[in-house]
């Protein structure tokens, strides 16, 4: 019986799994005012997700940010806004997501979860595409690489 | 004036100068709030527990009403409405971080009123809250 555990374990973990895409997986990149401010209510996601231009355009209407109003005080939204800009996404990665705002909805994004299955997105536990860490358990420390990641069920 | 009557005087000038600085904590914040509300409406007769816990449950016509991430019982840990991150209890008594730096409250009050009321809260209407929440106790 275990064995068959095991084995559905796997297969299941396996079905699931996602591409290796490349460019790297462990984002160190940091900021206090950054973790602090984004963090409160989403995980902080690294700059390199995004280009300089997109989070320009976050940065800039953080009063209506995804349907709530995020807005800032003046002094942190540059301090915050330098660090994005020094670490964004660059080369083919920022051209193809053009100015998105969303994360989810960039080429790459896309890519790197092809294989996961519309269940996934869809489970209570994972509540939306934009909770990376209902997966990957280590994004809150920037660490998004393959071993890490682990689809509830 | 006597050398005693005097004493008090100044005495009470220097903890009146005191509190006009307002300490970083939930009853100094509440004393910035009374102060705030009174200079906008010489009509201002303190706070009430009662309007601030009917602020904090409804909806106001909108979507979501505080509550909505703060739970019903504000001693509780709650879950952000749309990401679904955990929030920590907002109430100070289960809390004793909350109310403990006016510009965090500040922040967090002009975005949240922005989300559920669709305008800024006023004085009298952040005071009435905080005293709601600081009710509650443990």
């Amino acid at each position: 019986m275990r064995f068959v555990l095991k084995t559905v374990m796997v297969l299941g973990l396996a079905g699931f799994a996602l591409t290796a895409g490349a460019g790297e997986k462990r984002y160190t990149a940091s900021n206090a005012k950054w973790q602090a401010e984004c963090s409160s209510c989403h995980i902080a996601y690294p700059p390199q997700l995004l280009p300089a231009v997109s989070w320009q355009r976050i940065l800039g209407g953080l009063d209506r940010h995804f349907g709530t109003d995020a807005s800032m005080e003046a002094k942190a939204t540059e301090e915050i806004g330098a660090f994005l800009a020094a670490n964004a996404a660059r080369g083919k990665r920022a051209q193809r997501a053009g100015n998105q705002i969303r994360i989810t909805e960039t080429p790459w994004f896309r890519h790197e979860h092809d294989e996961v299955a519309p269940a996934v997105w869809k489970s209570p536990k994972v509540k939306s595409a934009a909770n990376c860490a209902a997966c990957h358990l280590g994004a809150e420390s920037g660490d998004y690489s393959e071993h890490n990641v682990r689809m509830p069920r | 004036m006597s050398v005693t009557n005097f004493r008090y005087v100044a005495s009470l000038g220097l903890c009146l100068l005191a509190t006009s600085a307002f300490a970083e904590t939930p009853g100094g914040i509440q004393d910035s709030f009374a102060q705030a509300a009174r200079a906008s409406s010489p009509t201002f007769s303190g706070f009430s527990t009662s309007r601030g816990e009917r602020l904090f449950q409804s909806t106001h016509g909108g979507e979501w009403s505080c509550a909505s991430c703060h739970t019903r019982d504000p001693r509780d840990v709650g879950a952000h409405a749309k990401t679904g991150k955990t929030i920590k209890a907002l109430a100070p008594g289960a809390n004793p971080q909350r109310f403990t730096s006016s510009s965090k409250v500040e922040k967090w009050f002009k975005r949240n009123c922005n989300d559920v009321l669709g305008r800024e809260c006023t004085a009298q209407e952040k005071g009435d809250v905080l005293t709601y929440l600081m009710s509650l106790g443990k």
